[in-house]
């Protein structure tokens, strides 16, 4: 391993979406318990220093691999595309205007069991996109895939911003 | 089942070396401190056997801290110093701002706040550091030795600030910090290895000052911090005050009574906390203006229930960043003197609908779970498997246009963690940049903690956008952060020590610790000798062992003589009484062995990484 691997490389996984988790969370306590900082505690301060970095990189990599979308946008970064682009934000229209329904719906909510339902709602939105990810990566379809994960990220703030609500609610 | 043994490199101590270590709870209204004997940890009694020190120092000639210091707290308020805690990392503004009532003199400052006691002005960082160096005395006089390192635990959501501050005060007392732990993990630690309970557990811990809850994953030795949340301004104190109010309303007590009334009120509300925790009512007697009254279960309900539902928010929104709902939380564990109180709890479990653990005493809890930390972390402990894998409490970000938070790393994020970020000059020759850097959620700067501005000077002059400056923000272990700053095309780098705004100065530091030591007639040229000996024996001690290891496997032949001879050379030095010779020698080895520390960590993860696929294969 160096500084420079990639998260993939980092856990000896293959570059794909699809991605066993468990195993995923198991090389990532394995790689831990050998470069924590804190297996340094005696070591001199530039071994500590570097096991800090090192930890550091490692977190990342997992924060990175273990969320869908931030793993689909690291995918699509290392194929090349430039997923900062932000003109390149036309969404498609029936989907920006299920987004503004969807919105007026939160805003209408006052009782917590609308905003359970609400909530539930957006969830199986958000497992169907994890398929269709899943699919489209599958096929090498980075396009779509790109636009995928763009529609994942409404639907991820849209969750937040119901859950905020939740908080006023309760 | 362990299937591949992994070397620590890190960890190469000489068998049967017993470090001595300790654990310290450097709490609000009580401090303890814990070491692990023969296997078993506990708290460390003083003379008289007491295992608490209440965190009160008393000023005049010499600082008397604890039980002695607590007597004199009613004849001589202004110089007993209690709850220092709660100003740790803190500005005056911030102070003046919780609405907690303290009744010290206070001098006017931008700065650190200062305390106009009989010993002159104490900041809470050299208040805090005489309870260190009470404990330190206590554990050293019990231990019969020095000690090695120490963990020192703090609220999981302390912010850099109040982190810095402790990490400094314990600086001051002279000792060596190996590692700042987050007291629910300390009080998992404590659990977790008596019961080895895999799974998720919920730590709710009501202290004296402040609130914490942390949801833990235990998993193969590895603590993993999933959520922390918690409100660094709500504690026991809190309780006593509402009574102490309620008390003042029901006798007629003006509300701007005198410091040493106020005392007695806080007094007379904090026994009748703990009387309502067994009895049905206590008993007020207010002596000096001769008012008697009562207070019932149910009106202490009342009082105290819109505190206590203050903290099961936080847990709603620990929860929510894990991930998780409450049909996920194996158990619960109680923390802190308050959790004490039947009312907390009942709500408590209500909330997580399983009844808390409470097995071990409250209060010494977190200082032994840091003393089991801190024998492993000081090496004693070489094959344990343990890991503990902190988060951020609160989201760090800098400050942008207009005022508005951009977040650089969100809150709950495992640490130690590093994030850069791009930023390219706006003007025409510019040469310099301001960063504002700031902890907590709000959308605006001045809703969040202001931690440290600084600049990014000598840049070079260039037309504006076609420099690229890339700013490093790294927080360590601790949960301290540093931030760096590079020009990429030029590579000119820059090193920035982020002081927090409310903070001490290193130089200050050094002044202070030079003045305490002078204080003590101790010779400032032996103890730098000393430590430079002692830095040299461990530098020494880490690079043979690794050598012994690693030598032949990772180093080229005369790779390995340029190593010998700067090891020779810091060999023949060090028994000498030249600090500053020592010093350079043990640079000049660190120097030239970098490379090989760096192939030996690379090594080592690829060995992990190894492990684990044979791990796989065999489980296929």
């Amino acid at each position: 391993m160096s500084l420079s691997a990639n998260h993939f490389e980092l856990f000896q996984n293959a570059v794909t979406f699809e991605i066993d988790i468990n195993k995923l969370s198991e090389s990532y306590r394995n790689l831990q318990r050998t470069i924590h900082p804190d297996k340094y505690a005696n070591a001199p301060e530039r071994e500590r220093r570097l096991a800090m970095q090192r930890a550091a990189q490692i977190n990342e990599a997992f924060q990175t691999l273990k969320n869908p979308i931030t793993r689909a946008l690291y995918i699509l970064q290392l194929q090349g595309i430039n997923t900062n682009d932000e003109y390149h934000t036309t969404m498609d229209g029936d989907f920006l205007m299920m987004q503004m329904e969807l919105r007026e719906q939160l805003a209408e909510i006052t009782q917590l069991e609308q905003l359970n339902e609400f909530l539930s709602r957006i969830e199986q939105y958000q497992d169907n996109l994890n398929q269709k990810l899943s699919q489209q990566f599958a096929e090498e379809n980075l396009q779509q895939a790109h636009d995928s994960v763009r529609q994942f990220q409404f639907f991820n703030r849209l969750h937040e911003q119901a859950l905020q609500l939740e908080e006023e609610l309760i | 089942m362990a299937l591949l043994q992994i070397s620590e490199p890190g960890q190469s101590t000489a068998p049967h070396q017993h470090r001595l270590a300790a654990g310290i709870d450097l709490g609000t209204t009580n401090s303890l401190v814990a070491t692990v004997r023969s296997g078993i940890a506990d708290t460390l009694p003083d003379a008289d056997g007491y295992h608490l020190l209440p965190s009160i120092v008393h000023y005049a000639d010499e600082p008397l801290v604890g039980y002695a210091a607590q007597k004199l707290a009613n004849s001589d308020p202004l110089n007993t110093i209690a709850s220092v805690k709660r100003l740790m990392g803190r500005g005056l503004a911030d102070i003046k701002t919780t609405g907690t009532r303290l009744p010290y003199d206070f001098v006017e400052t931008d700065a650190m706040p200062m305390i106009n006691t009989a010993a002159g002005k104490l900041s809470p960082v050299q208040i805090s550091a005489d309870i260190l160096q009470n404990l330190k005395q206590r554990a050293e006089k019990s231990l019969d030795g020095d000690l090695t390192g120490v963990v020192i635990t703090v609220p999981a959501y302390f912010d850099d600030a109040q982190r810095q501050a402790t990490k400094d005060a314990a600086t001051l007392a002279g000792l060596k910090v190996l590692r700042l732990l987050n007291e629910p993990t300390a009080a998992a630690v404590a659990y977790g290895l008596d019961k080895n309970a895999e799974g998720i557990h919920a730590i709710y811990d009501l202290g004296g000052g402040t609130f914490d809850i942390s949801i833990l994953r235990l998993q193969k030795g590895v603590f993993e911090v999933m959520a922390t949340a918690g409100d660094s301004a709500l504690g026991g104190d809190d309780f006593d005050r509402l009574i102490a109010e309620w008390i003042m309303q029901q006798a007629g007590i003006a509300e701007d009574a005198e410091h040493q009334h106020i005392r007695q009120l806080l007094e007379i509300a904090r026994t009748a906390k703990e009387t309502l925790s067994t009895e049905d009512s206590a008993l007020l007697n207010v002596k000096f203006i001769g008012w008697q009254g009562e207070l019932n279960q149910q009106q202490f309900k009342q009082l105290i229930d819109p505190l206590i539902q203050k903290t099961i928010m936080p847990c709603r929104r620990a929860l929510r960043d894990a991930g998780l709902t409450v049909g996920d939380i194996n158990d619960v564990v109680m923390v802190g003197g308050s959790t004490r109180m039947p009312r907390v709890r009942e709500k408590v479990s209500d909330f997580f609908k399983c009844e808390p653990h409470v097995d071990i005493d409250p209060d010494k809890v977190v200082a032994i779970g840091a003393a089991i930390q801190a024998d492993i972390l000081a090496g004693n402990k070489p094959d344990d498997e343990m890991l503990l894998l902190d988060v951020t409490p609160l989201s760090l970000g800098i400050e942008t246009m207009g005022g508005l938070v951009e977040k650089i790393i969100p809150r709950n994020t495992t640490i130690p963690v590093a994030k850069a970020q791009e930023f390219t000059t706006f003007k025409d020759g510019q040469t310099a940049m301001a960063v504002h850097v700031v902890q907590g959620e709000r959308e605006l700067v001045t809703d969040c903690r202001s931690l440290a501005r600084f600049e990014l000077r000598g840049i070079p002059a260039m037309v504006a956008g076609s420099t690229r400056i890339v700013v490093t923000y790294q927080v360590d272990a601790d949960g301290l952060l540093s931030v760096s700053a590079t020009e990429t095309i030029t590579g000119i780098h820059s090193e920035i020590t982020v002081k927090p705004s409310y903070g001490l100065e290193d130089q200050e530091i050094e002044r202070m610790l030079k003045d305490s030591l002078e204080h003590a007639k101790d010779d400032v040229a032996t103890r730098t000798l000393r430590e430079q000996q002692v830095e040299a024996d461990r530098v020494i001690n880490a690079l043979r062992a690794a050598l012994k290891i690693d030598g032949d496997r990772l180093l080229k032949q005369d790779e390995f003589l340029t190593i010998n001879t700067a090891l020779d050379q810091l060999l023949k030095l060090k028994d000498g009484t030249n600090a500053q010779a020592i010093k350079r020698s043990i640079e000049k080895l660190d120097e030239v062995t970098k490379e090989f520390a760096a192939r030996r960590m690379d090594a080592s993860i690829s060995k992990a990484m190894k492990g684990h696929t044979v791990n796989e294969f065999m489980e296929n």
